[in-house]
């Protein structure tokens, strides 16, 4: 005997209601399902570099963390006192070591690219990069403390992400130029040498970098957070295109009859000792056009003209590039504050 | 109708719940199984674990620190820099709310590991020893212990985290205190936590916290914590166990990298046993302790794991062609020097300090002045340490608790004696046996000398001379010399043999497993005695005429009955890289009584 179409329709109901209640299950379940922690630092792992440069002496460490950003080995970094040298060395996990040189910088984000001579690199792919929210779990990987050396594979923590916020928010406690926002996390991520390297999901999908040491000036206590990959990702661009490289590294770049000079300007900078001497302000001549347009002595010239100047050597010669007749565009560094000032010689209409 | 109006809101309903995880519906709320099954299964485990974790509170209020029982019978493991303020006795709380008196057993500080015996049970609950090779970086771990020394409710504290590195060195802190192959965690590792055990997710012990990456950031957690590994441990345990105070092994030579990153030998001692195995300045260390060398943090790591005195496997590349060798490593320190590091003021566990100033500038401030009329601060008298805890503390220079050695000592002998009681043959000895495709040999231990008439020819030992420049027969290393100790040992047992120690376990050449060691001291000459703790058998003796030199090896077996006494019939004798002889014995004869003498 054929159902009624009134069973058929109890029939039908009762195995919808059920595969509904199913469905509603079944997604929290696989929730559970365990991540091997392990095995997702073992993927890491091999995309994570220890950095060294400058520094060593008290309280400066001489080494941060990057991780590998191309396979041609574009290496994303924090800009920092490290790479003040034209020595910086990357180790790989695999324990290669290679000689790194600066291909950009953004003071703004500070963060920094290098570039080793490698191909066929393990990296992380940007596109790939995850955005988080309160409450998710997160690893970091970094040579905290330099503790790894060689091909020993960099120090993992975990945590979850406390909140994603400006770090201006914090405005005036924290010595930082960056505003944007940040993971905050609460494991101990930003301990000296960390900064540079990743935050993963628990998946070991790229988040953000571990940002510089920063402490909280009013209540003596020390953040640890990152910098979301989508805040860095034009800075980035800009810097794989070769948008902030000075020009004068191009020998075929040509030359202006009538340059700028820091002495027309009335720039005096700190002497230049080292072979990357940050190009810090040491006087201003009275009555000059940087006296006018407000640069003043101890201020650090980050960019001129969108270039970035990384030693009293490179600032000369991007000065040097640029005719009397334009502008000269400088970004300065005063203290924790970044500044932009534009300076014209006066016979300039 | 109204009936398929109702389902229809009830599907809607449930629609809506379904695809709303993260709200506050009647499923989002639910945990899934396999999160509460991991979660029963952490509890289980630490469970388990916390029953083996021992507060240690030093008396007199000198600090404390953490610890882990290790067996029934209670010994404990801890830090040295836990155990020394302590002294030779101290109170230690367990989760089942007792308090225990315990006692110093054996300390390496280079290690910084001190094992400690819990007293008044034979069934405590202790904790299983995991193979910490084998953890990985990522997992879960957990660490117990009295951080703070909060565990006034005799409570232990647990904190969770992953392994945040493994093989990691940590140089040593000041003048000993050095980290080699240890495990970094970000589980809370915090002043108090010092001796706690580090467990995997299962609760097996895996480590024995203390020590952290500090700096600026004051001395509190900074999720950069470091447990020594159970492996290396476990390679101390003898030792630890023989109430001295031991020592950590150098290779006689040192390591650096070149240009090329490869490890390579950047100096090295013609007196030690490396030198004598061939490695030379410049050579390439490929592996060193079955662990392939990449780094010298590496190297570093696998030499800090071994006691002195054992022998570990190396492999090394000169040029095109590799090498492997055995080498036996020598001791960090002497005797004298261990003993005046360990004697400094102890480094006291750190301790948190919110009021620091904010760089943590060193604090050089002398102390206040002491106000006048008032009287000189005395120091607390030791307390006082009950008889039934007194006994088992014995004090000795050079050893932690002299009573341990004794222990062990006679724990060894009176095994091997039940077996082999020679203690009534003292007097002379002929040996016979023979060489295979070789000879004859016969061997006579008189009162003055020794005679024995190998293939090569008759060689003879002035027993009233000293032993070390008597070397005889050629080629051996000394074999009478080694022989005439073995007998005297024998017949003497170790009470007036000399001085007869218990050194702790130790790998033996061609065999599997570590073995206990005893070391005596007789004419001018140190002899090492192996034997099995399974058997109780002594299965061979080292007998150094000097200890920059290579000693005379002699393995036994073949142990065979004679007359109720179990000896061995087969001798296999190693000089250096070379095998000497082996020797078949086919008879003892003894003297018919006991029959003291005056012989050396």
């Amino acid at each position: 005997m054929l159902p009624s179409p009134n069973h058929f329709r109890q029939f039908y109901l009762t195995w919808l209601l059920t595969a509904l209640l199913l469905l509603a299950i079944a997604p929290q379940s696989s929730q559970g399902q365990t991540i091997n922690a392990a095995t997702v630092s073992a993927n890491v792992q091999s995309k994570i570099v220890k950095i060294y440069g400058a520094g060593g002496i008290k309280g400066l460490e001489a080494y941060q963390s990057g991780f590998l950003i191309s396979e041609q080995g574009h290496i994303l970094t924090v800009w920092s006192y490290v790479l003040d040298t034209d020595y910086v060395t990357a180790v790989l996990d695999d324990g290669r070591k290679f000689q790194a040189t600066l291909a950009g910088a953004d003071p703004r984000l500070e963060i920094a690219v290098l570039k080793i001579d490698g191909e066929e690199l393990p990296f992380f792919a940007r596109n790939t990069a995850v955005d988080l929210e309160a409450g998710d779990r997160v690893l970091a990987f970094s040579n905290l403390y330099g503790v790894a050396t060689g091909d020993e594979p960099a120090s993992v923590l975990h945590g979850i992400v406390s909140a994603k916020t400006p770090l201006d928010a914090r405005r005036g406690a924290f010595k930082t130029t960056y505003r944007g926002p940040v993971f905050i996390v609460d494991a101990m991520t930003n301990n000296p040498g960390a900064a540079g390297g990743a935050l993963t999901n628990r998946e070991g999908k790229l988040a953000g970098i571990l940002g510089k040491e920063l402490r909280n000036s009013l209540t003596n206590t020390w953040l640890n957070y990152a910098i979301p990959m989508a805040e860095l990702n034009q800075a980035i661009d800009d810097i794989l295109a070769g948008k902030t490289r000075p020009r004068s590294a191009d020998e075929t770049v040509k030359r202006p009859e009538h340059p700028h000079t820091l002495h027309q300007l009335g720039i005096l900078l700190v002497p230049d000792l080292l072979t990357k001497t940050p190009p810090f302000v040491d006087r201003i001549r009275n009555n000059s056009v940087a006296e006018k347009m407000g640069l003043k002595s101890d201020d650090l010239i980050l960019f001129v003209n969108d270039r970035m100047a990384e030693s009293c050597k490179t600032l000369k010669d991007e000065i040097s590039l640029i005719d009397q007749i334009d502008s000269v565009h400088l970004v300065i560094q005063r203290g924790q504050e970044l500044l932009e000032l534009e300076l014209k010689l006066k016979n300039d209409p | 109708m109204k009936r398929l109006t109702r389902w229809s809101i009830c599907l809607l309903t449930l629609c809506t719940l379904a695809t709303t995880p993260q709200g506050p519906g009647l499923f989002a709320q639910e945990v899934p199984a396999a999160v509460l099954k991991a979660e029963q299964s952490r509890i289980q485990a630490i469970a388990r674990a916390s029953k083996a974790a021992v507060c240690v509170f030093a008396s007199g209020g000198k600090g404390g620190g953490s610890g882990v029982v290790i067996t029934p019978d209670g010994y404990a493991l801890t830090n040295f820099h836990v155990a020394k303020p302590a002294g030779s006795a101290m109170k230690c709380s367990m989760s089942d709310d007792r308090l225990y008196d315990a006692v110093i057993v054996g300390v390496d500080p280079v290690g910084d590991v001190a094992m400690i015996k819990l007293l008044g049970r034979d069934d405590f609950p202790c904790a299983t020893l995991a193979d910490s090779d084998k953890v990985r970086v990522g997992e879960w771990c957990f660490a117990i212990g009295n951080p703070f020394l909060l565990a006034t409710d005799f409570q232990p504290t647990v904190s969770y985290g992953i392994i945040s590195g493994v093989h990691r060195y940590q140089y040593p802190a000041g003048t000993l205190l050095e980290y080699a192959d240890c495990i970094q965690t970000d589980a809370a590792i915090n002043p108090g936590n010092s001796g706690g055990p580090l467990f995997n997710s299962t609760g097996d012990l895996i480590g024995i916290n203390g020590r952290g990456s500090f700096e600026k950031r004051g001395r509190v957690n900074v999720g950069v914590g470091y447990a020594i590994s159970i492996n290396q441990i476990k390679h101390f345990m003898g030792y630890l166990r023989s109430g001295r105070i031991v020592d950590h092994a150098t290779l006689g030579a040192t390591v650096a990298s070149d240009e090329r990153g490869r490890v390579i030998v950047s100096n090295i001692l013609e007196s030690s046993d490396a030198y004598r195995r061939g490695l030379r300045y410049g050579d390439e260390i490929v592996s060193f302790g079955d662990r392939r060398i990449t780094t010298v943090n590496g190297f570093k790591n696998v030499l800090g794991i071994f006691p002195r005195g054992w022998r570990v496997p190396m492999t090394y590349r000169r040029e095109t062609e590799t090498h492997d060798i055995l080498v036996r490593l020598s001791g960090v320190h002497s005797p004298e020097q261990l003993l005046a590091k360990i004697q400094r003021p102890a480094q006291s566990p750190p301790k948190p300090n919110p009021d620091k100033p904010k760089d943590n500038p060193p604090d050089n401030k002398k102390p206040p002045r002491r106000p006048p009329n008032q009287p000189r601060p005395q120091a607390a008298p030791p307390a006082k340490i009950p008889a039934e805890v007194a006994k088992y503390i014995k004090a000795r220079r050079g050893y932690a608790n002299y009573y341990f050695n004794l222990l062990n000592r006679d724990r060894i002998w009176n095994r091997f004696s039940d077996e082999t009681n020679c203690s009534q043959l003292d007097g002379k000895w002929t040996l016979s046996g023979t060489i295979p495709n070789r000879g004859d040999v016969q061997i006579t231990f008189d009162k003055q000398e020794i005679r024995a008439d190998f293939p090569q020819g008759q060689v003879k030992v002035d027993l009233t001379k000293d032993f070390d420049t008597q070397l005889a027969p050629a080629g051996s290393g000394g074999l009478l010399v080694a022989l005439q100790i073995w007998k005297k040992l024998l017949t003497e047992g170790p009470t007036q043999f000399g001085d007869v120690y218990y050194l702790g376990t130790a790998p033996v050449i061609n065999r599997e497993g570590v073995f206990d060691v005893l070391v005596g001291t007789r004419n001018v000459v140190e002899t090492r005695f192996m034997f099995d703790s399974q058997t109780g058998q002594m299965i061979g003796l080292e007998m150094y005429p000097d200890l920059s030199i290579d000693p005379c090896e002699v393995t036994f077996a073949d142990y065979r009955d004679i007359d109720g006494r179990s000896l061995p019939h087969q001798l296999r004798v190693r000089y250096g890289n070379n095998e000497f002889a082996e020797i078949q014995l086919t008879n003892y004869a003894f003297p018919e009584a006991s029959n003291k003498t005056n012989e050396n």
